[in-house]
């Protein structure tokens, strides 16, 4: 029997794998928690293979750790996790933030508060990924909708960490960590693999140094060039600073380094949005369920659209707000009680807005959301 | 042509197991398939629920939205999962370990084979329920090929147990050919006291 050549059938979180493998990293250390167990195991089983290093640590604060002082000596680190483990994790993701040490956290949510619904799908942890730490700072956040992307987006996440010295998180959830589908990725789809701006001039180096970029180069540590990584506020050179100009420029440069590169860091899809009059805003494995209303409605003549965020921290406000404004409606359905529909509402200024929330720990139907926009319109006197 | 299958019983039984065999055989056969599933905390035990949905154009939803085909190898599945089965659907139960209410099942080709005991005594291995069952659904809805099947089912057990897993889905076909000559001897009999005349 010779086999035919055909996609492979491959789960999500392996993808997660592949993709961080493909994106050069060497370093995961993690502890394992459903619904994000087989992203462990895979690294355990090829990271090695691929010249890289798995440690099973013994909690989510230790795995975070672990990772921070592996990209410090300049690895690619990697861990993967869930809610609970997420949660254990802020503290030091600030510290990622403030000493710019770029890391990438895979979070497959699952349901909460606290250990929730281990094995069913959620997206409650959006705000989490944005504010969970303390303390002004900006993060990006990537939220994939099928296996694919999921190993092309993966890539990406290491491509911004490394570019911007940031921690970036990819929020999947159950459906699509656990979703098995075709996959085939032709070698012009996979992006350019960045690494982090290096130095070395060791005798000049100033570690934090404002350049016009924003992002300062790098040496690793152990390499000859002595310098300070701290969790306190620093100047240049890395030391603690209570300086009110240092200070605030210290501040405005990690936060603006994101937040000012948005059209280079924000990716979308837009699907029917031509013609669009109702608008559906909606990200990860939702957006398929959101795809699916989309042709449910225009085929009951309702000329619907869809703008799917695959990022969504730092947040497109601009592209929400000239897309949206004006619409006769727009809906933004998601598996919690609301998250980054207060963000959508906020752009969108005073363009009619509904927020279908989904608590059910399952994909939200897309006869739901069909019916719910034809209802809302009918309301409104629209058809 | 969209074919949505859901797959279910006890956790253990193997019903995630053939559910990726059916997507990675419909792969095989040129088509679009997405696999997704819903289990509990618990290894062993519970409802275990495994949706394959297939088609020749790109798949949005994941998820089974109306089935076309159904498998239920325990009461408690037969009892969650059975019944929102499309008219003209096909309902494949285990006839010793389920019973599902007919009245509630109008239109719905309902077939009851005894899987989980083929498994037991004619392979000797009740671990084998999946593939048995897998073989017994493939031949009755032709949802996709057996050379596909077969080489899905290469992928995706080891060397060491693939012979047993393979006889197990043969006896899962020849289970499924016995109920076809069922069907047909019942139907033939129908016939018989149809144009028998009337006193």
């Amino acid at each position: 029997m010779t086999k035919a050549k055909k996609p492979k059938l491959l789960q999500g979180n392996i993808a997660c794998a592949m993709g961080a493998i493909k994106a050069g990293a060497t370093f995961f250390g993690g502890y394992p928690i459903t619904p994000s167990t087989e992203i462990a195991e895979y690294m355990a089983a090829q990271l090695p293979k691929a010249g890289g290093r798995f440690m099973q640590m013994e909690d989510e604060i230790a795995s975070i750790g672990a990772i921070i002082g592996a990209s410090c000596v300049g690895h690619k680190s990697f861990t993967a996790t869930s809610g609970p483990g997420f949660s254990l994790m802020q503290e030091l993701i600030g510290y990622a933030c403030n000493a710019e040490i770029p890391i990438v956290i895979a979070n497959v949510m699952r349901s909460g508060p606290s250990t929730g619904l281990p094995t069913l799908p959620a997206a409650q942890d959006v705000m989490q990924a944005r504010w969970g730490t303390h303390g002004d700072h900006s993060i990006i956040a990537i939220s994939p909708y099928s296996v694919k992307e999921t190993y092309i987006q993966t890539i990406k996440a290491f491509n911004l960490a490394e570019k911007y010295r940031t921690p970036v998180i990819i929020l999947m959830d159950e459906k699509i960590g656990h979703l098995r589908e075709g996959f085939d990725v032709s070698d012009d789809e996979i992006p350019e693999i960045i690494q982090r701006k290096r130095t070395l001039d060791k005798e000049n180096y100033i570690p934090y140094e404002n350049t016009p970029s924003m992002v300062p180069e790098f040496i690793p540590l152990g390499c000859g060039a002595r310098y300070h990584i701290t969790g306190l506020t620093h100047n240049e050179k890395g030391f603690y600073t209570q300086k009110s100009d240092e200070v605030e420029k210290f501040l405005f440069r990690i936060y603006d380094k994101i937040e000012k590169n948005k059209e280079d860091i924000c990716e979308y899809e837009m699907f029917e949005m031509d013609d669009a009059e109702v608008v559906i805003v909606s990200y990860g494995s939702v957006a398929r369920s959101a795809k699916e209303a989309v042709s449910k409605l225009r085929a009951s003549n309702v000329k619907a659209g869809l703008i799917r965020l695959i990022t969504l921290w730092p947040f497109n406000d601009t592209l929400i707000y000239e897309k949206c404004h004006g619409k006769k409606l727009v809906l933004m359905p998601e598996m919690n009680l609301g998250q980054l529909s207060l963000e959508v509402e906020r752009a969108i200024k005073d363009t009619p807005f509904y927020s279908l929330h989904g608590a059910k720990a399952d994909l939200i139907d897309p006869k739901v959301m069909a019916d719910k926009v034809i209802s809302l319109l009918k309301e409104r006197g629209e058809v | 042509m969209k074919t949505q299958i859901r797959l279910s019983g006890t956790g253990g039984q193997g019903i995630i197991k053939i559910a990726v065999i059916l997507a990675d055989a419909a792969l095989y056969d040129g088509f679009n398939a997405v696999q997704s599933q819903a289990y509990g905390p618990e290894s062993r035990g519970g409802a275990s629920k495994g949706e394959v949905v297939i088609s020749d154009t790109e798949i949005f939803y994941p998820k089974v939205e109306l089935p076309d085909i159904v498998l239920c190898l325990s009461q408690e599945a037969c009892d969650k999962y059975a019944y929102d089965i499309r008219s003209g659907g096909i309902l494949l139960i285990d006839s010793q370990h389920c019973s599902v209410d007919m009245e509630k099942l109008q239109g719905v080709n309902i077939y009851a084979s005894p899987i989980i005991s083929t498994a037991k005594t004619v392979i000797g291995n009740p671990l084998c329920v999946n593939t048995v069952a897998l073989g017994t659904l493939v031949s009755l809805t032709n949802t996709v090929s057996k050379d596909a099947v077969l080489m899905a089912m290469e992928d995706n057990f080891k060397t060491k147990i693939l012979p047993l897993n393979i006889q197990a889905y043969e006896e899962g076909r020849k289970l499924c050919m016995k109920l076809l000559q069922e069907n047909k001897r019942r139907a033939k009999a129908m016939e018989r006291l149809k144009r028998r005349p009337s006193k």
